[in-house]
């Protein structure tokens, strides 16, 4: 680790490390837009250029994505090459099968040459999923990609059935990697999302901050730190004002900023409803001074989107954060304790090993760390969380972290249904108006047939 | 609902080797133990070979697929012809469930197939959780393959 670095320093150091992504998103802030970024990604070169294309020419200030698919995530180019030469279906873009070089003249046709001053017009984030991810990584380092993400735990737990030691050499090299370039790539932790529902604010906190200090560990200094929307717009405020704390104290010497996922759970069935709680989610990021938002579409629930359907949602987006820019303060942030909860699972790990990689494969070893409901071999799945009467989401279970949780007179183990019903609390609180009439939906439970009507 | 099985019955759950989506399996978990149920979860993304070795370890009742990203017709369809190879495995009662394949309502087309090919039922996710909770009633009677338990219609 390197020695804290005083904060006048610490801003010089993190002009000087600005990639051609990070400039881009800070001279955006600075002029006071939200940058905002799909999920996108589409198996031929052509529609991939197209769909980049339409991005770029939002009425939006927008960087762009490439989401991979499935194949590639596991290390299966063979198969991804198999699907280009069949014409085979892929769920995203194959960068490895497509290699390198077609990938290089991919971004430059699209975001123009990295210029004299060290930026791009249009940024391109590669956004892939995945826990063992070094031939990936070399094939974006030698295409010039400008950003990506993930992280040894965020991209292993949920995913992958991969030890989470194996994943953290994996990253570790890939990280190193990266720092060995001259103009490094943009590196952003996914430890903000973990199952994208149900998993307390603090620890998605702490967990974003360790893959941060992961990163910085083995040499980058230009990152981003992710939080995902929750059920409860206080709390959510509370807790990327905390992730802002945490980060501004522990990674002085990066030039890091936050990016806010769209809620990633069970999510709205209809248009009214996804708009709304894309909605919410802008206005979060406003509020919370968060840099980048990637957003969701209606189609979410039902498909992949098309280009247009991602289009339309990030100027719908772009036009709320400018409704908000222009508004005062509507939502109070809650004072739950996320900072302090975050902080103390961040210090208890790190003094688990000499190494940040060490402590957060020794933390889950010892249900130090533990994501509630999380199936991996190596999460101790003893913690639970509940969504509580006011909509906060809350600890149930402590498992064996060193939280204190407080114990509900009326608090049982979650039922089958209850967690249905807690899984689905964003989808009704945003479908609820468009559903009076009644609405199917694909898995209903017995208990719930009260909102099946006549449609 | 709210039936017990007696005895306790032990039940494999499990998703499908290219499927990561874990709530499904969670979900699936804690309405087999709210029954009486014990369960092995296996988890997300499980190669084909663990699911067997599970199985012929703790010869549970019956084994569970849950599937949702519409690689099930295409991993499941593997998955039993492997476990239907294998003779000790041969009258282990399987089922499977989910989003099937990736055309939503017309993803009942995957159920004659797999039930065809070993299923003891296949339980597309419009079909509502009904019929596995009807399956759950049928497991101390002898298996009766094949079987075809999806109806496609919401209950």
């Amino acid at each position: 680790m390197n020695a804290p670095i005083r904060s006048s320093e610490g801003a010089v150091a993190a002009a000087r490390t600005q990639g051609r992504f990070s400039r881009y998103v800070h001279g955006a802030h600075a002029d006071g837009r939200l940058v905002v970024q799909p999920r996108m990604g589409f198996a031929d070169l052509a529609t991939m250029r197209e769909g980049l294309l339409g991005v770029r020419g939002a009425d939006a200030t927008a960087t762009g994505t490439i989401t991979l698919d499935s194949y590639t995530r596991v290390n299966d180019h063979d198969s991804a090459r198999q699907a280009l030469r069949t014409g085979a279906e892929l769920n995203g873009f194959p960068l490895v099968a497509h290699g390198p070089d077609a990938t290089r003249q991919l971004l430059d046709s699209v975001s123009g040459p990295v210029s004299a001053s060290g930026g791009r017009d249009f940024p391109v984030q590669v956004r892939h999923g995945s826990a063992l991810p070094y031939p990936l990584f070399e094939a974006m380092v030698a295409a010039g990609v400008d950003a990506t993400e993930g992280g040894p735990v965020s991209y292993c737990l949920p995913y992958s059935r991969a030890p989470i030691s194996a994943a953290v050499k994996a990253w570790a090299q890939c990280c190193e990697l990266i720092a060995a370039q001259p103009d490094p790539m943009h590196l952003e932790s996914f430890g903000g999302c973990m199952l994208g529902q149900l998993c307390p604010p603090s620890l998605l906190v702490a967990l974003s901050v360790l893959e941060g200090l992961f990163f910085r560990e083995h040499g980058l200094s230009d990152i981003s730190l992710s939080y995902a929307q929750q059920t409860h717009p206080g709390q959510d405020l509370e807790a990327i004002a905390a992730l802002r704390r945490l980060a501004g104290e522990r990674l002085a010497e990066a030039d890091w900023h936050v990016v806010l996922y769209t809620f990633m759970g069970v999510f709205p069935r209809t248009p009214v409803g996804s708009f709304r709680i894309l909605e919410e989610s802008v206005r979060l990021a406003v509020r919370s001074g968060s840099e980048r938002l990637i957003v969701k579409t209606p189609a979410e629930a039902h498909r992949i989107p098309t280009i247009a359907e991602n289009v339309d949602a990030l100027e719908f987006a772009a036009s709320i954060a400018r409704d908000e820019a222009g508004r005062g303060a509507e939502v109070a942030p809650t004072e739950s304790g996320v900072y302090e909860e975050a902080r103390l699972l961040v210090d208890s790990t790190l003094e688990l090993a000499p190494t940040v990689g060490e402590a957060l494969i020794r933390a889950f070893e010892r249900g130090h760390l533990d994501v509630p409901y999380c199936l991996h071999q190596d999460n101790a799945n003893k913690s639970r969380a509940y969504v509580d009467p006011a909509g906060m989401l809350q600890w149930a279970e402590a498992g064996r972290m060193p939280l204190r949780v407080e114990r509900g007179a009326s608090r049982r183990p979650v039922s089958a249904k209850g967690l249905l019903t807690m899984l689905g609390f964003n989808e009704q609180r945003f479908d609820r108006e468009q559903l009076t009439n009644g609405h199917l939906r694909g898995l209903q439970y017995p208990g719930r047939t009260a909102r099946r009507g006549l449609s | 609902m709210s039936q017990v099985m007696l005895p306790a019955k032990r039940f494999v759950v499990s998703s499908v080797s290219s499927d990561a989506h874990m709530w499904n399996l969670v979900f699936l978990q804690l309405l087999l133990e709210e029954q009486g149920a014990h369960v092995t979860n296996l988890g997300a993304c499980v190669p084909d070979d663990l699911i067997i070795e599970e199985c012929r370890r703790s010869r549970p009742d019956a084994l569970v697929i849950s599937t949702v990203n519409g690689h099930g017709h295409l991993d499941g369809l593997r998955l039993i012809r492997r476990i239907r190879e294998e003779p000790d495995l041969a009258d282990l009662r399987v089922v499977i469930g989910g989003k099937l394949g990736v055309r939503g309502a017309e993803n009942i087309v995957f159920a004659e197939e797999l039930a065809l090919s070993g299923y003891d039922a296949v339980f597309e996710a419009d079909g509502g959780i009904e019929n596995f909770q009807e399956f759950l009633g049928t497991l101390d009677a002898p298996a009766e393959r094949p079987a075809l338990a999806s109806s496609g219609v919401a209950a």
